[in-house]
């Protein structure tokens, strides 16, 4: 499996935002996708997920398992935890397991994440690192191949961006894929670096 | 369990919790039917031959009331970026969202609706005919109202422009609907033909409405 992108061009509100943006990451390999403020970090993480138009160039996945579309076969950590307030957490996290598709246990999930605790309480009472915690709970309840996130690490402590580390090596050695927006080090050793408006 | 009974059941939860719009459209509608006869004065004549407008106006105006947070709490924190990627169409899971939605505020309508024909000197045997019409017409506003949501949040515009795009859609709804109901009421025209097309208006938004929705979602995408 290898996700591959050629010549990708990305425009929002009539601005180019970046284009020219070439890179393949095969199964077991992560790409790390740095840059300052605004080169289009997020939109192209965005876009591998489907949610941003292409405006110009190829992106394709060789060899998955299905001929499922890429945004089928992906999770997306975005900015926003997508989470509702109003909802425990085991709720919360059910659903997305039951929406996106999987027979994964979340009780497992939430232990990974060291939220097995908090599983009766409404989402409304968790802080941001708790919040953010419970979002990458989605991706070990759903197993899907492709990883995109947005600056994992953001409001998590120490011992969280290690448990996170470790879930990605996991994810990596069982035959994923990675593709990360980060302004720091997000604790992979062997990763990929495409760097984004720095020409 | 399949992805759309997990939406059912999240966005009915997401209703009746603390926060939810379950019980609002259904405030808000016996708030406007109690101020109705004071506007038009105790002429009990008067306000059994216009309860089945009212009572139609009162419904339209409650069922918008809670639609446009329909996408926009979705868009807000992210979870319709995740609605998109599931592996469900699209048109189904707003469809679904929609039937969630009527189910929590349209329906409580229809439960309410004798109650408050009562304030308005409607007698119980007509009330039960009206809510019989507010049944077959209220999904119709639902799933036209469902356009308007997916527009203003495509369009990043919310609250008015809402009502401002749907209300003008929905006339056929009221001519029909009202019209159904004073048949039943006052017996001098038949009940038939407009109650049917009623029928026929909400079974064709039922099929249009979620697909219009997801282009418009869809073409939201930047």
């Amino acid at each position: 499996m290898e996700l591959w992108a050629d010549e990708l061009a990305c425009c929002r509100g009539g601005r180019q935002v970046f284009q020219g943006i070439s890179f393949k990451v095969p199964a077991g390999e992560a790409l790390i996708v740095t840059g300052p403020n605004g080169a289009g970090k997020s939109s192209l993480l965005r876009m591998i997920a489907g949610l941003v138009r292409i405006a110009a160039g190829r992106l394709a996945l060789h060899g998955g398992a299905t001929d499922a579309p890429i945004s089928e076969q992906a999770h997306y950590l975005g900015h926003q935890d997508a989470m509702k307030p109003s909802l425990t957490v085991a709720e919360n996290l059910r659903f997305w397991a039951r929406f996106l598709g999987s027979g994964n246990d979340i009780k497992a999930a939430l232990d990974s994440l060291d939220l097995g605790r908090l599983a009766d309480l409404p989402a409304a009472y968790l802080s941001a690192g708790q919040r953010r915690r419970l979002s990458i709970a989605r991706l070990v309840a759903v197993s899907r191949p492709i990883w995109l996130l947005d600056e994992p690490a953001s409001s998590l402590d120490a011992s969280s961006q290690a448990r996170l580390s470790e879930l990605m090596r996991n994810h990596l050695a069982g035959g994923g894929l990675i593709v990360a927006a980060a302004h720091g080090a997000i604790g992979l050793e062997r990763a990929r670096e495409l760097g984004l408006g720095t020409s | 369990m399949s992805p759309l009974v997990a939406i059912l059941i999240r966005d009915m939860r997401l209703a009746v919790r603390i926060g939810g719009s379950a019980l609002m459209g259904a405030l808000f509608f016996l708030i406007v039917i109690t101020m109705a006869p004071f506007a038009v004065g105790p002429d009990l004549a008067l306000l059994a031959r216009i309860g089945p407008a009212i009572l139609w106006l009162g419904a339209l105006l409650a069922s918008l009331l809670a639609l446009d947070r329909l996408f926009a709490a979705d868009y807000e924190d992210g979870s319709l970026d995740l609605l998109m990627m599931g592996k469900t169409p699209l048109e189904l899971t707003v469809a679904t969202k929609a039937v969630a939605h009527w189910l929590t505020t349209g329906l409580p309508l229809v439960v309410i609706a004798p109650l408050l024909g009562l304030m308005l000197n409607v007698d119980l045997h007509a009330t039960g005919w009206i809510s019989l019409t507010l049944a077959a017409g209220t999904p119709a506003l639902t799933f036209i109202g469902l356009v308007g949501a997916a527009l203003s949040v495509a369009l990043r515009r919310g609250g008015l422009l809402l009502a401002v795009l749907v209300l003008p859609l929905t006339v056929p709804v009221l001519i029909f609907g009202v019209a159904a109901a004073n048949a039943a009421v006052a017996g001098s025209t038949p009940f038939g033909p407009a109650f049917t097309i009623l029928c026929a208006i909400s079974m064709a938004s039922l099929v249009l409405g979620p697909i219009a929705a997801a282009a418009a979602l869809r073409h939201g995408l930047e």
